[in-house]
C-alpha cells in the first residue's frame, strides 16, 4: 500500500454545457488496489470516468497518471498510456463477432503473438467468449456481453482499468460471477481497478478502498472495511434500519456531511 | 438471349450505382452524414482520369494514370472531411447535406470549366472490343466493369474483415463511443472512410467512363444511387451492391417493356414500394440493443 498512487486526480470540474458535473473532485489510485466510487444516479461518477479516460475534458483540474498529466488528452493516447475505460451499459461492437471485439480492445497493440496469448487469457477467464467466438455480439445475452466487455478492455492491456457500473441490468447471480473474476483479476493479476458501482455491498465488498460521490463532490472516503461499518452508509446506500427505528425516530437522519 | 443481353448490360450500370451507392454507405455509416457529392466525386473521378489518360490532354498510359487519379480522389475525400465535415461537427444533419449539396453543383461547375460539357470518352485498353458466348455478343467493358466491381467487392470484404484497420472501421462505425474507449482514433479513422469512398467513387466513375461517355452532369446519377442505397438498406454494405444492381437491371427491361415515358419512374416506383413494406430496406442491418 505504500508509494506514489497509480493514478490521481486532483480537484477536477468537469461540464455538460453550463452544468457542472463535477465541482471539484480528488482521489488516489493505488497499484494493485481497487477503489470503488459509490453514489446515487446523477452524482457525476460517470462524469469522472469519462474526464479520466479523456472522452470529456475537465474545465480545471489535474489527472495524474503514472507521474505524467493527461487531463484533456486525446481518448486513444490516454488508452495507449495504459488506462481502459470499460463503459456503462457495455457498448460492444454489435454487428462484429466476439472474436473480432477481442481485437479491436488490443487496437494500440501490434505485438501479434501476445495479444493472442492475452485472447486465451481472457477466455480463461470467461470460458463462455471461447465458446461464442464467431457469435455476433449484438446476438449475446446482457451477462455475456458485460463479460465481452471487460474482456475486451482486458485486450488493452491496462495498468489501470476504469469499471462503470458492470452488474447493470444483471441478475443477482450474474453480478456475483462477474464480481468474483473481477476479484480474481485484481488478486491473479494484480489489476488494478476503479469501480463506479450503484450496487454499494457488492462494490464495497470487493474494494480496498471507497469514495462516496454527491452532487459532484466527494462526501465521504475510506477504506472498504470503515465504510462498510459507517452508519451513514448502511443507511443510505446499504439499506440497513436500525432495530425500531420506526417508534424511537421521528425526525428524518440526516447524512452527517450535510 | 435478348434478355440476357440485357442483363448483362443492365447489371454492369448496375455496378456503377452499386459502387456510388456503396460510397453513400460507407460515409453514412462512419459518420452518419450523407454525402450528396458522392455522385459528383464519381463524375469528377472519371474527369480526372480522362484529363490525365486521353491523349488530347495529358496522354499518359491508362495504367500509370489510374493510381495517381485514385490517390487524388481519396485526397479529395480525405481533404473533404478533414477541413470542412469535421469543422461542422455539433451542427445539425441538414446543415452538412445542403453543404455536400452545394459542393456537387461546385463540383460540377469547375468540372465543366476544365474540361468542358461535351460527354467524353475514356481511351482505355478494351475500348470497343467484343466477346462473344455462344451466341451472346457482349462489349468487352461491360464485362470488365462486372469483373472490376466483383473483385472490388472482394477486396473490400476482406479489407473490412481482415485488417486492423478494417476492423476499427467497422468498429468505429458500429459503435463510435466505443470505439474511442478502444482507443481508436476515430477521427482519424472516418477520415480515412472518406478516403475510401472517394477511391470507390473514382473507381465507379472510370467504370463508367469506360463504358459509356461522361459529361459534367453525370453526377447527377447519384440520386439514382442514392435510391439505390435505400432500396438494399441504408447502412448495409453488401445491400448498397445489391440496391445499385436491381436498380441497373430493372432499368433496361423497364425501357424494353414499359412505354417510353414510364419506364424512367421504375426505379423510383420500387424505392417507393420498398419503403412502404421494407422501411429499412431489403437487406437491412439493424440490431436492437440490449439492455
Amino acid at each position: 500500500m505504500s508509494g506514489d498512487p497509480i493514478l490521481k486526480v486532483r480537484n477536477i470540474e468537469s461540464f455538460y454545457g453550463p452544468i457542472m458535473a463535477i465541482r471539484g473532485v480528488s482521489l488516489d489510485v493505488r497499484e494493485g488496489q481497487i477503489v470503488s466510487i459509490l453514489g446515487a444516479n446523477g452524482a457525476g461518477k460517470t462524469t469522472l470516468m469519462k474526464t479520466v479516460s479523456g472522452v470529456m475534458d475537465p474545465e480545471k483540474g489535474k489527472i495524474i497518471f503514472e507521474g505524467r498529466e493527461i487531463q484533456g488528452m486525446e481518448p486513444h493516447k490516454v488508452v495507449e498510456a495504459g488506462i481502459v475505460h470499460v463503459p456503462e451499459g457495455r457498448e460492444v461492437f454489435p454487428l462484429l463477432s466476439v472474436d473480432d471485439n477481442l481485437s479491436l480492445g488490443a487496437y494500440t497493440r501490434s505485438d501479434k503473438a501476445e495479444i493472442e496469448a492475452d485472447r486465451e487469457i481472457v477466455f480463461s477467464y470467461f470460458p463462455i467468449l471461447k465458446q461464442r467466438r464467431a457469435q455476433e455480439a449484438g446476438t449475446l445475452s446482457g451477462g455475456q456481453q458485460q463479460m465481452l466487455a471487460i474482456g475486451r478492455g482486458l485486450m488493452g492491456r491496462p495498468r489501470i482499468m476504469l469499471l462503470d457500473e458492470p452488474s447493470l441490468g444483471l441478475s443477482p447471480i450474474l453480478v456475483q460471477e462477474i464480481f468474483d473474476i473481477l476479484k480474481r483479476l485484481n488478486e491473479e493479476r494484480a489489476m488494478t481497478m476503479m469501480l463506479v458501482e450503484q450496487n454499494a455491498a457488492a462494490a464495497l465488498d470487493l474494494a480496498h478502498h471507497g469514495y462516496v460521490m454527491e452532487i459532484g463532490r466527494i462526501v465521504m472516503d475510506g477504506s472498504a472495511e470503515d465504510l462498510l461499518k459507517s452508519e451513514d452508509i448502511q443507511n443510505f446506500y446499504l439499506g440497513v434500519q436500525e432495530e425500531g427505528a420506526r417508534d424511537q425516530r421521528r425526525w428524518k437522519r440526516k447524512k452527517t456531511w450535510r | 438471349m435478348d434478355n440476357l443481353q440485357l442483363l448483362v448490360s443492365g447489371l454492369a450500370n448496375g455496378c456503377v450505382y452499386g459502387l456510388i451507392a456503396l460510397g453513400f454507405v460507407l460515409i453514412y455509416k462512419a459518420t452518419e452524414a450523407v454525402n450528396f457529392a458522392q455522385g459528383d466525386f464519381m463524375m469528377l473521378g472519371a474527369f480526372v482520369t480522362i484529363g490525365l489518360t486521353n491523349t488530347e490532354y495529358m496522354g499518359l498510359p491508362f495504367w500509370i494514370s489510374l493510381p495517381i487519379s485514385l490517390s487524388i480522389m481519396a485526397a479529395m475525400g480525405y481533404a473533404l472531411d478533414r477541413f470542412v465535415i469535421r469543422l461542422m461537427f455539433g451542427q445539425s444533419q441538414t446543415a452538412v447535406v445542403i453543404l455536400t449539396i452545394a459542393l456537387g453543383f461546385v463540383i460540377r461547375f469547375v468540372a465543366g470549366l476544365i474540361w468542358g460539357h461535351n460527354p467524353q470518352t475514356l481511351q482505355n485498353p478494351l475500348a470497343g472490343r467484343e466477346v462473344a458466348f455462344g451466341g451472346l455478343v457482349l462489349g468487352l467493358e461491360d464485362v470488365a466493369v462486372i469483373v472490376v466491381t466483383v473483385l472490388l467487392t472482394w477486396g473490400l470484404y476482406e479489407f473490412f474483415n481482415r485488417t486492423r484497420l478494417g476492423l476499427a472501421m467497422q468498429g468505429a462505425s458500429q459503435n463510435q463511443l466505443a470505439a474511442y474507449y478502444m482507443g481508436i482514433p476515430v477521427k482519424r479513422v472516418q477520415g480515412l472512410i472518406w478516403a475510401l469512398a472517394g477511391a470507390v467513387a473514382c473507381v465507379a466513375g472510370i467504370l463508367f467512363a469506360a463504358k459509356g461517355s461522361v459529361d459534367p452532369n453525370a453526377g447527377l446519377m447519384g440520386i439514382k444511387a442514392f435510391a439505390a442505397a435505400v432500396i438494399g438498406g441504408f447502412g448495409s454494405l453488401p445491400g448498397a451492391l445489391a440496391g445499385g444492381l436491381i436498380v441497373g437491371v430493372i432499368e433496361p427491361f423497364a425501357s424494353r417493356y414499359i412505354a417510353a415515358g414510364y419506364s424512367q419512374i421504375a426505379p423510383y416506383a420500387l424505392l417507393l414500394l420498398v419503403l412502404i413494406f421494407r422501411p429499412n430496406g431489403l437487406f437491412s442491418q439493424t440490431r436492437v440493443k440490449k439492455v
